[in-house]
């Protein structure tokens, strides 16, 4: 394999005191998607930040396509498309204008851009509001314009921070389907989010984070196979007796957790087990045998479910 | 078949050397571009501002004046003529402060585009460069606006007059480039606006010698005007357009305290922009 094309080594970040980034190592191969995956507040964005050559990290090392961004930010960032997890278009500026304007940041011809733009309108399916204001588009306009114009100079690396937030089905498997092209032409994505149905189908790789520190790392089938049983049992007794009858039923399965509203229970086959339950004279409400998930693995580790 | 397959890449497609040359230029066109969507709003600003002011106070309030100063007028001009280049440079720092201040707001707390322009090859220096330049051409555009109309209504007597253009110029870019450095530190504007205006740009407007001479103030509040561009900005003006008396060395002084405003306020908000956006 040639050298990785991101390489962070110790990599910390800190806000004052706070420490946002807590000295994680990670490599990313060229081609590869890695995906970043962590509750709210692990420092995934500024994860992202500092990958960006924007944010300075405190310490640590790290190279971006064999450079430095503390001495080479503006030669790494010419290669970076960047979809940040806030919007942060030019509001003045009508949406063919934001595509525009952005490519010439990136130093691109006029007659280059404005074929691109002609493509970029048409995925993101704004080829009726190209002169519109970008105030009076909604949410999910935005976030699709946000989207488009992190690939109008055709970046070797793709950053997106939760990029399908506020997106509707169709607009995500749109974006799914092109990014799957991006990375059969080549192209290096990191991804963050909260779906783990997009972290199972887009990356190859990622990382579990919280609290800075990444928690646990691999590809999608090994960390479920790392960290959670193949199949999982979900039950209701109702949510008064739920932690109740999790106690009687903890010595029955591998692992169980309690949610809020069901239990989980982790067992290498949730049919068997749901048979055990039954024999046992218990009795749930509803039951549900299905394959384990990252969402499981996600739990597992940070103790916290994705969708609360 | 669409460009997706067409792809080259940004390897092959990108000049980043380009992009560090000439970023700065880029920032200004995206800013001009948003300006000019109002542009007939700013050249309606620009033409009515002097033309309203001048006919109020210039001509109406200038007969009084004129009456009871006798022939000798007032600094031995007529009251618009001695007005008018107060005006100018409150016009043109009127201008700066709003094309930088606000993009340098919008850019970092409202709308944070400039972390969308920083995530590309632009870098904080080239942002602050680039609303600055964008600034300076608003500037330049309404000075000139303002200078044909103080030729229109006469109050230009001297063969300089032309170069009060480039001196109120200076004094409007130098105070704007330091609001935008302001403007740049600020994560709550709303305390800070009341306060700017109320206890910097009236006493600056009232005090700067623009209405009279600072020498008729009382010594206690002329320090006011020795701080204040508006007045060194406002007496260059005065020299040149109708030839109040100056010394050289004076001329020097406002001048240098001017240009030294410009290069400090240019160069902290490339400071305080580079040092934001690397948070
Ligand atoms: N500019 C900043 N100043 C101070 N603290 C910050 C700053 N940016 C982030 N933090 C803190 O760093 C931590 C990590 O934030 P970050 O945005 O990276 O989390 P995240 O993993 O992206 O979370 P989310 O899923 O909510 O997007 C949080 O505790 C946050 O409050
Ligand atoms: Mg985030």
């Amino acid at each position: 394999m040639s050298s990785p094309l991101i390489s962070a080594r110790g990599l910390t970040k800190k806000f004052d005191e706070f420490v946002a980034v807590d000295a994680i190592d990670f490599d990313v191969a060229k081609g590869e998607s890695f995906g970043l995956l962590g509750p709210n507040g692990a420092g995934k964005s500024t994860t992202m930040r500092i990958i960006g050559a924007t944010s300075q990290r405190t310490s640590g090392d790290l190279t971006i396509l064999g450079m430095d961004p503390e001495k080479f930010g503006p030669q790494i960032r010419a290669h970076l498309g960047v979809v940040p997890q806030q919007d942060n278009l030019d509001m003045q500026l009508s949406v063919s204008e934001n595509l525009y304007i952005y490519g010439r940041y990136f130093g691109l011809s006029r007659k280059f851009l404005k074929a691109k733009i002609e493509e970029l309108l048409e995925f993101a399916q704004l080829e009726e509001k190209r002169d519109a204001k970008v105030e009076s588009l909604s949410g999910g306009m935005k976030r699709r314009l946000t989207i488009a114009r992190g690939l109008v100079s055709e970046p070797e690396i793709l950053m997106l921070d939760e990029p399908t937030t506020g997106l509707d089905p169709q607009a995500r498997h749109i974006l799914w389907d092109r990014l799957f092209r991006l990375k059969e032409q080549g192209v290096t994505l990191i991804i963050t989010t909260h779906f783990m149905d997009e972290a199972e189908q887009l990356c190859d790789r990622l990382v579990v984070m919280d609290k800075g520190k990444i928690m646990a790392e691999g590809s999608p089938a090994q960390l479920i196979k790392d960290y959670s049983t193949k199949e999982v049992l979900e039950i209701r007794f109702g949510s008064e007796r739920n932690s109740e009858m999790a106690n009687q039923l903890r010595d029955m399965c591998e692992r169980i957790e309690e949610l809020p509203d069901r239990i989980l229970l982790y067992h290498e086959d949730g049919e068997v087990l749901l048979e055990q339950i039954y024999s046992a004279g218990l009795h749930p409400k509803t039951s549900l045998v299905r394959r384990s998930s990252l969402e499981d693995v996600f739990l597992r580790l940070t103790g916290r479910t994705l969708v609360d | 078949m669409s460009i997706v397959d067409k792809r080259r890449g940004s390897l092959e497609i990108i000049d980043s050397k380009k992009i560090i040359s000439r970023g700065s230029l880029y920032v200004a066109q995206a800013r001009l571009t948003a300006m000019f969507k109002w542009v007939w709003m700013i050249l309606a600003i620009a033409v009515a501002n002097p033309v309203l002011y001048l006919l109020s106070i210039g001509v109406g309030v200038g007969a009084f004046i004129d009456k009871s100063a006798g022939p000798a007028g007032i600094d031995g001009v007529k009251y618009l003529t001695f007005l008018a280049p107060a005006l100018l440079a409150t016009a043109a720092i009127q201008g700066a402060i709003d094309e930088s201040v606000f993009p340098t707001l919008e850019g970092f707390n409202w709308w944070k585009n400039f972390f969308g322009m920083n995530a590309t090859a632009i870098s904080g220096n080239q942002i602050a460069t680039g609303v600055f330049l964008a600034s300076l051409v608003r500037v330049v555009g309404t000075v000139v606006i303002y200078w044909f109309v103080m030729l229109a209504f006469g109050a230009l007597e001297s063969s300089k007059a032309w170069l009060a253009i480039p001196t109120a110029v200076m004094a409007g870019v130098a105070f704007g480039s330091i609001t935008q450095a302001i403007a740049g530190r600020l994560k709550d504007e709303n305390v800070f606006f009341v306060i700017f205006n109320r206890f910097v740009m009236m006493p600056l407007f009232l005090f700067s010698g623009t209405f009279y001479p600072l020498s008729s103030m009382p010594g206690y509040l002329q320090w006011i005007g020795w701080i204040s561009p508006l007045w060194h900005s406002t007496e260059l003006g005065r020299y040149l357009t109708y030839g109040h008396a100056m010394t050289q060395s004076m001329a020097i002084t406002h001048t240098v305290f001017l240009f030294s405003l410009l290069v400090i306020g240019f160069f902290s908000s490339r400071r305080v922009f580079t040092k934001r956006l690397a948070k």
